[in-house]
């Protein structure tokens, strides 16, 4: 009997750390992937006053603070029984798009990216955002920055501040924008989506075209069948600010579609003693432990599963490039505009592109939308219609965001519920885990090998404990220790950079 | 090549956003890039714990620590890095004060434990399991790290030389401290940088007048005027009660200051500070002939108009108040 340790010290609030068993004959008998934190904020957030959870939940994550912002944000809604202006709920969306459009290019260029652009055997020391830059053109890394600063220089004038947004008022939004900087993100949507048509090229012309990616993208090492999870607008189609929750089975008939503050009727979470993180899973499906397949209450919700659940995408170009994935995939037609889910779990590199471009045109929808100047951006609540009750959700870039309110008659919270992003995967990104080790542990690959392809196996969720690896070149710093049953040390893989 | 200043930046209980907010220097960074050895531990080095212990003491230059402590885990980070660095710097509100993270000082651990296992509306635990400890497979034992009673701020732990404020820090700010850094011409140990000596009313470009205020208002029950002081308007606006430096983006966004940059100088407890700044603005009208009971009556109604005083005041700093966080909830 041997365990296998993989310990970077990385996030989810916090760090995250796997262990695997191997039975005597070397097979994957057991993953655990643990997430040794809590902060707890469904405790903490007790007796505060309601209108403060835009500002104090931000600081769930400092990488998607905007997702928990406009989540606590529309929630508010809810308790104090305010219905948004037009223009503010215009105004949210525009922020979150111009957020989207930096996290995926972020996730792109310097955490997931690099696996295909450089190429998976490329040394650890070229699989970063400036080995990036050596294949593709040195400009591309001055690109991806400038993506990142023109963005988030909206979002620091939209949201009030660069990092930790404060613009989100019950029932709106609490300013307005000028003619002037208008202008600006309409200019700033426009270089968006050709960078986001040039970053689906390099895709195409570096992934697509190479036949040793093609085989690794569509092998069963990183397939799971499991159900799919996306917001859905009225035509069925994926919103990232609001909607419907759509659930498609393994086939790609839909499941359920429920509104968001039905959460509880179709979701519930596991504890296990070993592990903080709590499993989500579909309560009407239940829990039958970390298996795929249609018996098995284990979603995913990512970009991947959100591009399932959508009849196609609401914008133009992204349309055809949805297309172009599901045919690519030789993917049958199951409505009009629908196609069989994928499951191959490396194509989410794709559908985050998708997204990218998806985001990048909607951005420019709303910069031309007329009302988007007006300021009438707050509904100011009326006593009368206090509920008392809210839940808000958005789609996270890693996954559906639900956030659950109850207050007292004054508005101090009396309690709160999170399911946040990356937390929906929690079971899915386990199970890819298992898979990666089970194909490829017990072969003859170098250490180097086969550390990169477990890694490639969570990194694809861009699950949150590795937000830090978002920003710097660089790698997870893995090691992986397989000991015997008493413990003794027999191999040991450590990444070196 | 000579070897450049080793630079770690590592994070405790925190959220990533001190990280992004050094990302944020954007062109910047290559800047930063070329002057110092880069040394983000938990995600560019193989930094093991046992890696950072072979380093000889001191071989980290500056350690820009960031996170509040809140686990075992964080307390043994801070104080191996405190042995391996030149320079400890306190980076952000969470290392700082405690931040929100310590909020959950207003609570306890078991009461934290139930609400997130046990008491929770999605939750399904017919067993009734809480996290912790070791527990015990076929295979072996699998170990998560403790969980503190109370959450600390970094200098509750270690000595600690600067403290950036910032929740997170504002990226010029950042800029100025790397670059004060890098220069040698240090201020004395202890220091706050990366800030200004003042409060956000001088960075905040509303017109003030004299203050009186005939109520406090909750941020949804009006739209603030845009050009004058907001707590004039009635607004629990921390600005005049924070430290200056990071240019008022709220107020800016026609939103109060929620005092993520702390105490300004001479002040040790922003809530005390705030509370004092408000006792001098309130106006309860005219009490000649009043008695006291219909004075305090009166004050009660005043502050009655907000429910959670506690929580505004001590957002960012409750781990380093006075109240240490050690307050009972009632009721």
């Amino acid at each position: 009997m041997s365990r296998i340790t993989i310990d970077p010290i990385t996030r989810l609030e916090g760090h995250g750390r796997i262990d695997i068993f191997l039975d005597d004959q070397g097979n994957v008998e057991n993953a655990c992937f643990q997430i040794p934190e809590l902060r707890g904020f469904e405790q903490f957030c007790v007796g505060r006053m309601a209108e403060e959870m835009p500002v104090i939940t931000n600081r769930i994550c400092g990488v998607c603070p905007e997702a928990h912002h406009l989540a606590a944000t529309k929630a508010l809604d809810g308790v104090f029984g305010a219905e948004p202006p037009p223009t503010a709920v215009k105004l949210r969306e525009l922020l979150y798009m111009a957020f989207f459009v930096t996290d995926h290019t972020t996730h792109f260029y310097a955490l997931g990216g690099p696996d295909f652009i450089v190429g998976p055997d490329a040394p650890p020391s070229e699989r970063n955002i400036l080995g990036v830059a050596r294949k593709v053109g040195l400009e591309v890394a001055g690109e991806v920055i400038a993506c990142r600063k023109r963005n988030h220089e909206i979002i620091t004038f939209l949201g009030g501040k660069s990092i930790h947004p404060v613009a989100g008022v019950p029932g709106g939004w609490s300013r307005a924008i000028s003619a002037d900087e208008r202008v600006q993100i309409e200019e700033t949507a426009r270089k968006n989506i050709e960078f986001a048509r040039f970053s689906l090229s390099i895709f195409e012309k570096i992934v697509l075209k190479n036949p040793v990616f093609m085989e690794m993208v569509t092998s069963d090492t990183y397939l799971h069948r499991t159900y799919s999870m996306g917001t859905v607008d009225a035509r069925n189609q994926s919103n990232f600010y609001d909607g419907m929750i759509r659930v498609v089975d393994p086939e790609g008939n839909e499941f359920v579609k429920y509104h968001p503050s039905a959460y509880c009727d179709h979701i519930a979470e596991r504890v296990e003693a070993w592990t903080y993180l709590k499993y989500p899973y579909l309560k009407n499906v239940g829990w039958k432990g970390l298996t795929d397949g249609m018996e098995s209450g284990v979603y995913t919700a990512t970009p991947l599963s959100r591009l399932n659940v959508s009849e196609g995408m609401a914008t133009p170009l992204a349309n055809a490039e949805y297309q172009k994935m599901y045919e690519a995939f030789g993917c049958r037609k199951i409505t009009e505009s629908r196609y069989q889910p994928i499951h191959h779990r490396l194509a989410t590199h794709w559908a985050r592109l998708i997204e990218l471009l998806y985001a990048s045109e909607r951005m420019l929808e709303l910069a031309c939308d007329p009302e988007i100047t007006s300021p009438e951006t707050r509904t100011i609540p009326d006593p009368a219609r206090f509920v008392g009750e809210g839940v808000g959700s958005v789609e996270a870039p890693r996954g559906t965001l639900t956030h659950h309110y109850v207050t007292d008659g004054r508005g101090v919270l009396t309690r709160v519920n999170m399911i946040v992003g990356t937390t929906n995967n929690y079971a899915p990104i386990s199970m890819s885990v298992k898979r990666a080790a089970e194909k490829l542990i017990t072969s003859a690959a170098p250490d180097e090998a086969i550390l990169n392809r477990i890694e490639m196996a969570f990194r694809l969720y861009d699950p949150c404990f590795s937000c830090a690896t978002h920003f710097l070149p660089g790698k997870m710093p893995l090691t992986i220790s397989i000991r015997d049953s008493r413990g003794e040390l027999q191999r040991e893989m450590r990444r070196k950079l | 090549m000579p070897d450049k200043p080793k630079l770690a930046l590592y994070w405790a209980a925190s959220c990533g956003g001190c990280e992004i907010a050094v990302v944020n220097l954007h062109e910047k960074i290559l800047d930063v890039d070329a002057a110092v050895d880069l040394m983000f531990c938990p995600c560019l080095l193989d930094t093991k714990k046992k890696d950072i212990e072979a380093l000889p003491d001191g071989a980290i230059a500056v350690t820009l620590f960031n996170g509040a402590l809140r686990t075992e885990e964080n307390i043994e980070m801070a104080h191996l890095l405190r042995r391996k660095s030149q320079l400890m710097v306190a980076f952000g509100s969470c290392a700082k004060g405690g931040c929100i993270p310590a909020l959950a000082n207003f609570t306890t651990r078991d009461a934290l434990f139930d609400t997130v296992y046990l008491d929770n509306p999605s939750t399904e635990n017919p067993a009734g399991v809480i996290p912790g400890g070791t527990t015990t497979f076929p295979e072996g034992d699998i170990h998560l790290p403790a969980f503190l009673d109370r959450v600390q701020h970094l200098a509750q732990q270690v000595t600690v030389d600067y403290y950036v404020p910032g929740c997170p820090p504002e990226s010029h700010q950042i800029w100025n401290v790397i670059e004060t850094i890098l220069s040698g011409e240090l201020p004395p140990a202890g220091s706050t940088i990366g800030c200004g000596a003042l409060t956000v009313c001088d960075d905040c470009d509303r017109t003030k007048e004299e203050k009186r205020i005939s109520a406090f208002r909750r941020n949804y029950e009006f739209y603030p005027e845009r050009e004058t002081c907001l707590l004039e308007q009635g607004l629990l606006c921390l600005g005049i009660a924070t430290r200056s430096g990071c240019g008022a983006p709220c107020t800016k966004a026609n939103m109060p200051c929620s005092g993520c940059y702390g105490a300004p100088d001479g002040v040790s407890d922003q809530g005390a500070k705030m509370v004092a700044a408000l006792g001098s603005v309130m106006d309860i009208g005219d009490t000649a002939g009043l008695s006291e009971e219909a004075i305090a009556a009166r004050v009660d109604a005043f502050l009655s108009a907000i429910p959670d005083y506690a929580g505004l005041f001590y957002k960012y700093t409750l781990a380093s108040s006075t109240l240490g966080g050690r307050v009972g909830r009632q009721g």
